[in-house]
Formats: C-alpha cells, sequence, structure tokens
C-alpha cells in the first residue's frame, strides 16, 4: 500500500459531508479520484479523512433550470459524454470530454471533482470559464454561486473553502443557430493539454455572429477567456478574427516548463483557437442551414 | 473496513484498510494475480478491470469504493476453465501479446469496447486502447485482434449458411 494511513467515510447527504469537512480539518473530498488517489500513493496528499461523494443523490443529476443546465459535481464523466441532455443544450462540454483522460478514468472521474481539482490544461474548467458557467459551493447550510472566472485563481487552486463541497455546475443554455469548437495539443492522445481552445457562437438568420465566446487552457495557470466582441455583428472575417485572437493570446502570460515552453504554449493557443472558431463557425452555418 | 463485492459473478467479503486501491486487494485478498500491477498511478492501463461493465483502472480505486460493485476481471472472462474467450482466443490467433503484461489490461478494455460497439472502426478500437500501453508486440497486432474477434463475434450470430461464404 503506498498511501499514508486514512480514514474513509461515505455520508449519503451533502449537510453530512460539510459537518465532516467543518469538524476535520485534514479531510478531503474524493469522488471520482482520478488525480486524488495517485496524489495519495505518491503521497503529494496526506489527508487523515476521505469523505466519499460518489454516491450522494443530491450530487448527481443533469436537469434543465430555466436558462442553465445544472449538472452535479459528482456526476460522471461517462454519464456525462453520454447524455443526450447535455449534448443538447450544452453542445461545448459535449465536444470537450472525450479529450479528458482515456475512457477508463472517464468512468470515475467527475464533472465537479475536474472543477475541484482545478488543473491548469483541464478541459472542463475550460468550457466552465469559457461559458461563463456558475460554480456552486455549500459551507454548512449555506450556498455561494461563484462565476467560473473568479473561481480558478491559479493551478490547482480554488475559490473554494476547506470547508466547502462543490455541489453543481450551472451551465448557461443557448438558443438559435449555435456551434462549437474545440482544440487541443498534447504529446500523446489524452496526455496533459500543452494548449486548448474552446469556442461557441451563435449566428443571425443573416449568417452574421451574434454572440461568440472563446477560452484558452494550459497556457496561463488557469483557463482564460478572451473576449471576441470586436467580430460580433458582422459574418466572419478570418483575417479580422486572426488579429482579434492574437491580441488577446499576446496579453496572456504563458509559463515555462518541462514539457513546453511559454513562446510555444501562446503559438500553440492562437492556432487552436482560430482552428475553434472557425469549427464553431462551420457547426453554426450548417444549424442554421438546416433551420431554414 | 469490511467491503462487499461480486467478484467475476461471485460474492466476496473482504476486509481491508482503507488506503487498499481495488487493485491490491484483488491480488493480494483474492489472490486474483490476472489484474497486473504496472505503473500504480493511472498512467499504462495494466491494471484495467471492468466495474458495472466499464474498464476501470484498478489502482485509481480504493477497494471500500468499490463496495457493492461488480468486478470482472481478466479470469473471468473465459467461458469456462481451460477455454478462451473469442477476445482472448484472437489476441493468441493474431500473436497480440509478447511478453504479457498489458495484455489482461488491453482485453479487457477491448472487451467493453466490443460490448457497446459490435463494428468498431480502427479508429475506434485506437482509440479504446489509447491508455493502455504495450512496450513489446506494438499495436499493430493488437488492434488486429481486436478486429479479426469483432468479426468473429458479428459472424457468430448469422445463419451457418452465410457465415460460410
Amino acid at each position: 500500500m503506498k498511501p499514508a494511513p486514512f480514514d474513509y467515510i461515505r455520508p449519503d447527504t451533502v449537510s453530512n459531508v460539510c459537518a465532516l469537512l467543518a469538524d476535520n480539518f485534514d479531510a478531503r473530498i474524493i469522488a471520482g479520484g482520478q488525480t486524488l488517489i495517485p496524489m495519495l500513493a505518491m503521497r503529494l496528499a496526506r489527508p487523515t479523512l476521505l469523505i466519499d461523494v460518489a454516491r450522494i443523490a443530491e450530487l448527481r443529476r443533469i436537469e434543465i433550470d430555466g436558462d442553465h443546465l445544472v449538472i452535479g459535481a459528482a456526476t460522471r464523466q461517462a454519464e456525462a459524454e453520454a447524455s443526450p441532455d447535455i449534448a443538447r443544450y450544452v453542445p461545448l462540454l459535449h465536444a470537450a470530454l472525450p479529450w479528458i483522460g482515456h475512457a477508463p478514468t472517464r468512468s470515475r472521474g467527475t464533472v465537479g471533482g475536474s472543477i475541484a481539482n482545478a488543473d491548469p490544461s483541464a478541459e472542463i474548467p475550460l468550457v466552465a470559464v469559457t461559458l461563463r458557467a456558475e460554480i456552486i459551493l455549500r459551507e454548512g447550510e449555506d450556498e455561494f454561486i461563484v462565476p467560473a472566472e473568479d473561481f480558478f485563481i491559479g493551478a490547482m487552486v480554488t475559490a473554494a473553502a476547506p470547508e466547502a463541497c462543490l455541489t453543481a455546475v450551472r451551465l448557461p443554455v443557448w438558443n438559435g443557430a449555435v456551434g462549437v469548437g474545440f482544440q487541443e495539443i498534447s504529446a500523446r492522445r489524452s496526455d496533459f493539454a500543452f494548449a486548448s481552445a474552446a469556442a461557441q457562437l451563435s449566428l443571425d438568420p443573416e449568417g452574421r455572429i451574434s454572440r461568440i465566446v472563446l477560452g484558452v487552457g494550459g497556457v496561463e495557470d488557469r483557463p482564460v477567456a478572451i473576449d471576441l466582441g470586436e467580430v460580433a455583428g458582422e459574418v466572419l472575417d478570418r483575417r479580422r478574427l486572426s488579429d482579434a485572437v492574437a491580441s488577446g493570446i499576446e496579453a496572456l502570460h504563458a509559463e515555462t516548463d518541462l514539457h513546453a515552453s511559454a513562446a510555444y504554449r501562446k503559438r500553440a493557443a492562437l492556432d487552436l483557437a482560430v482552428k475553434a472558431v472557425v469549427q464553431a463557425h462551420s457547426n453554426a452555418s450548417a444549424a442554421l442551414e438546416t433551420r431554414r | 473496513m469490511k467491503v462487499e463485492l461480486n467478484v467475476n459473478d461471485r460474492m466476496v467479503e473482504i476486509d481491508v484498510e482503507p488506503r487498499k486501491t481495488l487493485l491490491d486487494a484483488l491480488r493480494d485478498d483474492l489472490r486474483l494475480t490476472g489484474t497486473h500491477t504496472g505503473c500504480e498511478h493511472g498512467v499504462c492501463g495494466a491494471c484495467t478491470v471492468l466495474v458495472d461493465g466499464a474498464p476501470v483502472r484498478a489502482c485509481l480505486m480504493l477497494a471500500v469504493q468499490s463496495d457493492g460493485h461488480e468486478i470482472t476481471t481478466i479470469e473471468g472472462l473465459a467461458p469456462a476453465p481451460g477455454e478462451l474467450s473469442v477476445l482472448q482466443d484472437a489476441f493468441c490467433e493474431t500473436h497480440g501479446m509478447q511478453c504479457g503484461y498489458c495484455t489482461p489490461g488491453m482485453i479487457l478494455t477491448a472487451h467493453a469496447l466490443l460490448q457497446k460497439n459490435v463494428t468498431p472502426s480502427r479508429e475506434e478500437i485506437v482509440d479504446a486502447i489509447s491508455g493502455n500501453i504495450c512496450r513489446c508486440t506494438g499495436y499493430g497486432q493488437i488492434v488486429e485482434a481486436i478486429e479479426f474477434a469483432a468479426e468473429r463475434l458479428a459472424r457468430a450470430n448469422e445463419p451457418r449458411a452465410a457465415a460460410a461464404e
């Protein structure tokens, strides 16, 4: 056995999880454990108590709430991947899910776990920031709603307090002719991304861009949204798009590490971001065509 | 902690420390050593087992988390002692293994693929086994084995005359 000893408990409500977190300073929540268990094995994490939330029914849901889709934190990535509601209402998440790890890690890994873990190159946090999702946290009996762009602070660092339990993510549902694009580059299929880009846009009946969002992952120490307001309101102009994306990426602060240099990450992100927007545009155009 | 689980259609109860992985419980407590220990941090895929039919890395799951679940290991795939499943047979026939270390994980991953996709494309096979590392045979013959098994399984349900064509 490689991890240091710990106790394990499987409470059946979020209230009990919060009570346990409040009483045990060194407790950690485990859901899928696809990142936490290797960290335990390498003893990078040494909690005294693991609180398993994977079977809590209120954390396993995918449901529409007004103009948002709410996904319970303990929903498995494989379940999300197979969900027709996610494919229909949050197509950007649907496009990103197959890029997470491998099928065997997605059978265990959860949507909320990926957000709480806050890896700078992770796909679900990137989608959350790109779409301006809301992260829902519980502390005791209090609920907090944190915008995704404020939730991610740095590599594996979030706005969640140690006694908070992430319960759900609320993703906005777009209407009309919507298209999405997701692009990523890594050394091997399913490895951590050197850079990734997610884009979603909608077209008005004349084919002009009515709404557009873009996010890039793996460049800064957290996923970041890039404002493309200047290309909205008109038909897609590749030249203007490239210029707008380039100025957005130019302003980012990339880090050099063992895997890729800062310059490479920015260059790759630029290329992937343009590709993601073009992919989203072509999907939205096809959607517009079928609506005619 | 007491953990009750269904391993290869047999209910078993084990008493494990919470820090013990499902992999170690299978090998040490249940003596099912067909599930291989590789990297022990979720990279190589050698320890892949099926949990409720889905491929899972046994080194990334604690035994206590598997309480009440259905686990299938490589020992549970053969239809009877001394026999091999169609997929296992295909690995032998196409020489889809050399040292055999990755083979149980490869076969369980491929088994899960063929359970939900009876006519996988080459690309789907490659994607399915992308999380399983082989360091000797190479992937060519492994992919061939899975294609071969898929074809055989698909034809197994055809009327005899059509199968002979």
